[in-house]
């Protein structure tokens, strides 16, 4: 393992902090005045600790926020209210220049490699666009060179830098995007969903090259997706995010051995395993109904509407995310225990 | 080059694609989708048909429903026999007979499959309407009973709503119970819970699973999620460029692939209940299907390829548990697995 040493770049710091982060969405009424009438709950109060050099999966079920956690990190969206720290530095007040030195150190991945590529440019100029916007990156004689070295580095063709998107496979232009993330050198990548669109044989791959890559700058990387077997395959840390909320965190480990909340134990016996003579070994927690409205959600907890365990404090008092008596990772169950069946 | 086709025996199978050749001629060429596909569906069992995109699963599910767009598609030889006729030759009126009221089918997107501007009830119903005569309080009726099949939660307060009006899950149910509406023998469902969440698919697949057992009908599960088909299916059918590269009994298949690209891509999911180092990739990606690599389709992302893979085309090996591999190497695969 190679980390770029600069002195003050150790592994393990905290390297963005996130603190009570919320993002409402107005609902409004009316054309000419318009008003608020409600507002859904996107991101409702999250916070955790992202760390130099490890892998921090978000994982949910769709509508449970983890999108707009990215685009807020990313400052794409507001923030209603709460703080993020880059580096130290406050990620939501920064403004123009110093915003600009904060983005620079925080890429992000998207999910559909179809989409989230200009037609009409090049792959060189895809990848280099960056350089126009950070000048100082690199300076204007070696940008072809170091286009050409990043596409080398994700595994493309550097022969193939005039070429457009829609030559390339899905696979293929997925790594397009992960060079043109890695042009500026960041030390933090937000990957939202970045293999769920690829075939299984191309996932493998994509998520081979994450690994690889990590091992090479010293990344760190936000992996949002809600496959849990990639998740578990990729992240040192898992955080499980229901309704907005983070309602589980904590190691690999923490998570896929000795999860305490049930919305987690149920999403882990759901994840279909690829072996037959598992059928009737595993017990699938069936959840009833679906997810609860953001604009709507229940009193108390938040997933006391589809628990098995859900008793009369939980409609009352909405239960913290913090360590438990049956594990000491942070979980937001007022009857948190370890199961062993699933 | 076609096969002799012998006529179905007294005793054949409820379905049965042999040797099927589809094309689709585009301004670009000629894209060979189906290239002899060929497999069989008996009364109450789960086929499930793997493979990534482009490998011509739901263009096969197409074709038995009569469903396929031609132009730019074209049929160029096989059969598919339902109940020993040969789908392929009936005229549409004979065609449309069978499609919703023998075979049927639901769709991986549940929004855009359903029409936004009339209530889930009067769709579900369309057909009990239309195709089996009923009445319109008779329909309703059914129409309710229907729902209820399908667990639709209060089922009679929910016939007029729209479809915006439910859950991805709930509108794959409709979408279900639609399918059901004419009693059919055979459901193909085409990737049915690939756009739902993990928990809301286990439950739909409970229900499909459920369904078949109680009506007695036989199931063509579509998808790419080797996960999926290891929880519901009884056989495995595995498509690559337009071939079946693999054909056996599920556990079999998951316990030890004859095929390096079934080996290939078990290998290559992250598994939940095994936590790996490196995953293993298949190498390369899938062909052209306007230029399928001579040979075996699959020789350039090979790891077993040797000259004969790009002379010859592997024929089907019949493995001894009953099983075939379209692979020159079939045995030596297998073996590697069990070792």
């Amino acid at each position: 393992m190679t980390v770029p040493a600069s002195p003050a770049k150790v592994r393990g710091e905290t390297i963005l902090g996130v603190d009570e982060l919320v993002k409402h969405f107005p609902i409004t009424q009316g054309v000419l005045f318009k008003r608020q009438i409600d507002a859904v709950r996107a991101v409702d109060g999250v916070s955790f600790e992202l760390r130099r050099g490890e892998t921090l999966g978000v994982v949910g079920e769709s509508g449970c926020g983890k999108s707009t956690l990215a685009r807020l990190l990313m400052r794409l969206e507001t923030p209603t209210s709460g703080r993020a720290t880059l580096e130290g530095r406050d990620l939501f007040a920064a403004s123009g220049g110093e915003l600009r030195r904060l983005r620079r150190n925080m890429q992000m991945v998207m999910q559909d490699p179809y989409t989230s590529l200009n037609p009409r440019m090049t792959v060189g100029d895809i990848v280099g666009e960056p350089f126009a916007i950070h000048p100082d990156a690199a300076p204007k004689g070696s940008r072809r060179q170091r286009v050409r070295e990043l596409l080398d580095v994700v595994g493309l063709n550097p022969e193939h830098v005039n070429r457009y998107p829609h030559q390339f496979s899905g696979g293929q232009r997925q790594r397009i995007g992960i060079a043109r993330a890695l042009a500026l050198r960041p030390d933090v990548i937000v990957c939202d969903e970045p293999v769920s669109a690829l075939d299984v044989s191309i996932q493998a791959q994509v998520i081979n090259l994450l690994e690889q890559l990590q091992d090479e700058f010293g990344l760190s990387y936000i992996f949002i997706a809600h496959d849990l077997s990639v998740v578990r395959h990729i992240c040192d840390r898992v955080a499980v995010m229901y309704l907005g909320r983070i309602v589980e965190i904590g190691t690999e480990e923490e998570i896929y051995q000795r999860a305490t909340h049930p919305y987690t134990q149920a999403l882990l016996s759901a994840v279909p395993v690829p072996d037959p003579e598992a059928r009737d070994r595993r017990t699938v927690i069936r959840l009833t109904g679906d997810v609860p409205s953001p604009a709507d959600p229940p009193s108390g907890c938040r997933f006391r509407t589809r628990c098995w365990k859900a008793e009369e404090v939980c409609a009352v008092q909405d239960p913290q995310t913090v360590p438990r008596a049956a594990d000491p990772h942070p979980s937001a169950c007022h009857f948190a225990e370890v199961r062993t069946d699933v | 080059m076609p096969t002799p086709v012998s006529p179905t025996p007294p005793d054949g199978h409820l379905l049965e694609v042999r040797d099927l050749h589809v094309e689709f001629r585009t301004g670009e060429g000629v894209a060979r989708v189906i290239n002899g596909v060929s497999y069989h569906l008996d009364a109450g069992e789960t086929l499930a048909v793997l493979g990534e995109s482009g490998s011509g699963k739901s263009v096969t599910a197409q074709a038995i429903m009569g469903i396929l767009d031609t132009p730019p598609a074209h049929v160029r030889s096989g059969e598919i026999r339902y109940q020993g006729r040969d789908l392929l030759t009936l005229g549409e009126e004979e065609r449309r007979r069978i499609r919703g009221a023998e075979i049927a089918m639901i769709f991986q997107d549940a929004l855009s499959a359903l029409n936004p501007v009339f209530p889930v009830g009067w769709q579900i119903g369309e057909s009990l309407r239309q195709r089996a005569g009923l009445s319109r309080a008779d329909a309703r009726r059914r129409t309710v009973e229907l729902m209820d099949l399908v667990r639709i939660p209060a089922a009679a307060k929910r016939l007029g709503d729209y479809p915006h009006q439910f859950s991805g899950g709930m509108r794959q149910r409709v979408m279900i119970a639609m399918a059901l509406a004419l009693d059919p023998k055979v459901l193909i469902a085409d990737e049915p819970t690939t756009a739902l969440d993990v928990t809301v698919q286990a439950q739909i697949m409970d229900l499909l699973a459920d369904l078949r057992r109680d009506l007695g009908m036989a199931l063509i599960l579509i998808t790419h999620d080797l996960g999926v088909v290891a929880g519901v299916a009884d056989r495995i059918a595995v498509m690559y460029a337009g071939r079946i590269i693999e054909h056996a009994d599920v556990r079999a298949l998951y316990r030890a692939p004859a095929h390096p690209y079934t080996k290939g891509l078990l290998e290559s999911i992250p598994r939940l209940d095994v936590r790996g180092q490196a995953l293993s990739t298949i190498r390369g990606l899938p062909p052209n299907l306007m230029r399928i690599p001579p040979g075996c389709p699959f020789h350039p992302r090979c790891p077993y390829a040797r000259q004969v893979c790009v002379d010859e085309v592997p024929h089907d090996l019949v493995l001894g548990d009953g099983r075939t591999s379209a692979c020159h190497f079939a045995q030596e695969v297998h073996d590697d697995r069990a070792r």
